[in-house]
């Protein structure tokens, strides 16, 4: 039924590397500090050298100055860590309606979509990697801040159930903001919805790698990002569950740079590994491919 | 009357004028028991008008108030014989969550809650009621430990959230959250949760995946506290009251998004003004529900709870998606 519906492959990762730019537009009145023909080159938000998109881009958007991995969308992320073209998408119909009449959220929608150019914050769907066939979700922090509302909710578990009947490995690539506001007690639920599937889907002996993008926060991060069988995260992500500003409040102590990144939380010992973006395909391929046999000897 | 909250101002105003004219007739030896009387109606008309229309955000009040019972009063009202037990067994004893084995109509239970202080000193040593890891971690220890006993659980929420700080996310407070949702999932035993005050995001959440779930009349559930929306959604935390209204988190909100099971009255004026009749209504409910539930099997009882969560949401789905994606992608893989 899903095949007739989502055959039809869309092909994926088609962003202008403008937008990174769209939101760093100075204030009005502020002097534009250099003169770039849009999209041709990009500046790195981290060290702020400017590269060619082009090369940016041919560099999976990891910077070649400072190796800061600027943030990926999903069909971005899909692009470069799914075996081309191996990729169908589940539910790509569903979309979030406005269950409390919360004020603005409608039009908010509205205006995330034509922004991003996708109807929610998750792409779900099967493909492979090196190969070995996978159930993959893709969250997308372009879309309303990542947030987790109903269909966020709903496509992950799908996926998740998908994965448990056909035993098939599950790969969700984390990045949200957290829940979202909007469809309050509903968004907070699926996290118990979400990691109520993750259990069943353990118990059936299937393997799930969590992969946590920068940033994972919130109620992503305290439900499905965090249950991997093997958590993993790119270079600096922030990873965590209080925002850094409330935390700065409740303790009225500044914390330190490099706290809530991927390196922190390796640390304390809530990461399996960090992985370079250019090593993500292999070490998911071999992870993966070290799963393939089950007992043995 | 102490802990009268703004809403109840004209309450309070009557209430005097009454004792006043009360005092003016001792005083001057007039009988005024008429005038009082009829004074003494309209003042329980008007208690009847205010406490029949509490607006979301005086339940947020009402659910925050600090007279009200908190997780070991109601413990001490309902359960006999309750022994506390401690600690998480990995890092130490979060006194934010209290937890222990009780029995409830002569039946032995696990009883676990947040825990807010009853004064100053008390909040700093429970953090409020905000657990850190080692919270979550000793709830779900205990709940463990009652699946191997065959004990069902009952859990009170009460907590503003999990403790934002960085001693909390040094030990993994998405981690512990999120593995209590996981497991609670998975439990055995009858699992009935009970909202008492404020149910705060995931810090409420990680000790009430139950199959039941229930609210005290004034209490509120919600994804973030209604000051952390406001501030996120107009950048002023002052406007609570008016992201309480727009959030729906008020007991019988989500009884019509059927994310509880039911609503438990309080007694007029809210909980704290007669902790007895609203441990005996709770317990009342409590037992009716453990009742229902007691037919189960542990795998019915798993299934049970599945179900509950896993149909919570509301979304629309369409036939195809729009296109919104162009011809070449720009990233290959290496």
């Amino acid at each position: 039924m899903f095949k007739d519906l989502f055959q039809k492959k869309r092909k994926y990762a088609t962003v202008p590397s403008q937008r990174l730019e769209q939101t760093k537009e100075p204030a009005e009145g502020e002097r534009p500090k250099r003169e770039i023909p849009e999209g041709l080159m990009s500046k790195c938000p981290k060290c702020g050298s400017i590269q060619y998109s082009k090369e940016l881009e041919k560099n999976l958007k990891v910077c070649s100055e400072c190796g800061h991995h600027l943030r990926l969308n999903a069909p971005e992320r899909i692009a470069v860590t799914l075996d081309p073209g191996s990729f169908i998408e589940f539910d790509a119909g569903m979309k979030s309606v406005d269950p409390l009449g919360f004020p603005g959220y409608s039009t908010k929608l509205e205006q995330q979509q034509l922004k991003s150019g996708q109807i929610d914050a998750v792409i779900t769907g099967q493909g492979s990697i090196g190969g070995h066939p996978v159930i993959a979700a893709v969250m997308n922090f372009e879309f309303f801040t990542g947030s987790m509302g109903s269909v966020v909710g709903e496509k992950i578990t799908r996926a998740i159930e998908e994965a448990t009947e056909k035993k098939l490995p599950l790969i969700i690539f984390s990045t949200s903001g957290g829940a979202r506001m909007q469809e309050s007690i509903l968004s907070l639920m699926q996290m118990a919805k979400t990691s109520a599937a993750l259990a069943r889907f353990g118990e059936s002996g299937g393997l799930y790698i969590s992969v946590i993008t920068d940033p994972t926060t919130g109620g992503v991060s305290a439900s499905f990002a965090t249950l991997g069988d093997i958590n993993i995260a790119e270079p600096g992500a922030v990873f965590g569950f209080a925002g850094r500003i409330v935390i700065e409040q409740t303790i009225r102590q500044k914390l330190p740079d490099d706290f809530q990144t991927a390196e922190f939380n390796l640390q304390h010992g809530q990461l399996d590994m960090v992985v370079h973006r250019k090593e993500m395909r292999s070490t998911l391929s071999k992870i993966l491919e070290l799963h393939d046999v089950k007992g043995g000897f | 009357m102490a802990g009268d909250l703004p809403f109840e101002k004209p309450l309070v105003e009557m209430r005097k004028k009454i004792a006043e004219l009360k005092q003016f007739g001792v005083e001057k030896e007039i009988d005024f028991s008429d005038e009082i009387a009829r004074l003494e109606e309209r003042y329980r008309l008007l208690e009847e008008e205010i406490y029949s229309n509490i607006s979301p955000s005086q339940k947020m009040h009402l659910a925050r108030h600090h007279g009200r019972p908190t997780s070991l009063d109601l413990i001490g009202l309902i359960f006999t014989d309750f022994i506390e037990l401690h600690g998480d067994r990995l890092f130490g004893d979060d006194l934010a969550v209290v937890g222990g084995i009780g029995k409830l109509e002569g039946i032995p239970v696990t009883v676990i809650g947040h825990q807010r202080g009853k004064d100053t000193k008390d909040n700093i040593a429970r953090f409020f009621g905000s657990p850190h890891p080692e919270g979550f971690r000793k709830a779900l220890r205990l709940m463990q430990q009652a699946d191997k006993f065959r004990r069902p659980i009952i859990t009170f929420i009460d907590t503003k959230g999990a403790y934002p700080g960085n001693t909390a996310e040094e030990r993994g407070q998405s981690e512990a959250i999120a593995r209590n949702l996981r497991e609670m999932s998975g439990l055995g035993v009858p699992v009935v949760c009970v909202v008492i005050g404020e149910g705060g995001s995931g810090g409420a959440l990680a000790m009430a995946v139950g199959n039941r779930v229930l609210m005290l009349e004034h209490a509120i559930y919600s994804v973030i506290s209604p000051n952390g929306a406001a501030s996120i959604l107009w950048k002023d935390a002052s406007k609570a009251d008016q992201a309480a209204e727009a959030m729906k988190i008020t007991a019988d909100d989500l009884l019509a998004m059927e994310v509880i099971e039911e609503v438990i009255p309080e007694p007029k004026g809210g909980a704290h003004r007669d902790y007895e009749s609203t441990a005996s209504a709770i317990k009342d409910v409590i037992v009716r529900h453990l009742h229902d539930l007691a037919g189960l099997d542990a795998d019915e009882l798993k299934e049970d709870r599945y179900r509950k969560f896993r149909k919570i949401g509301e979304f629309a789905e369409s036939q195809a998606a729009e296109e919104v994606f162009s011809e070449e992608p720009a990233l290959s893989p290496e």
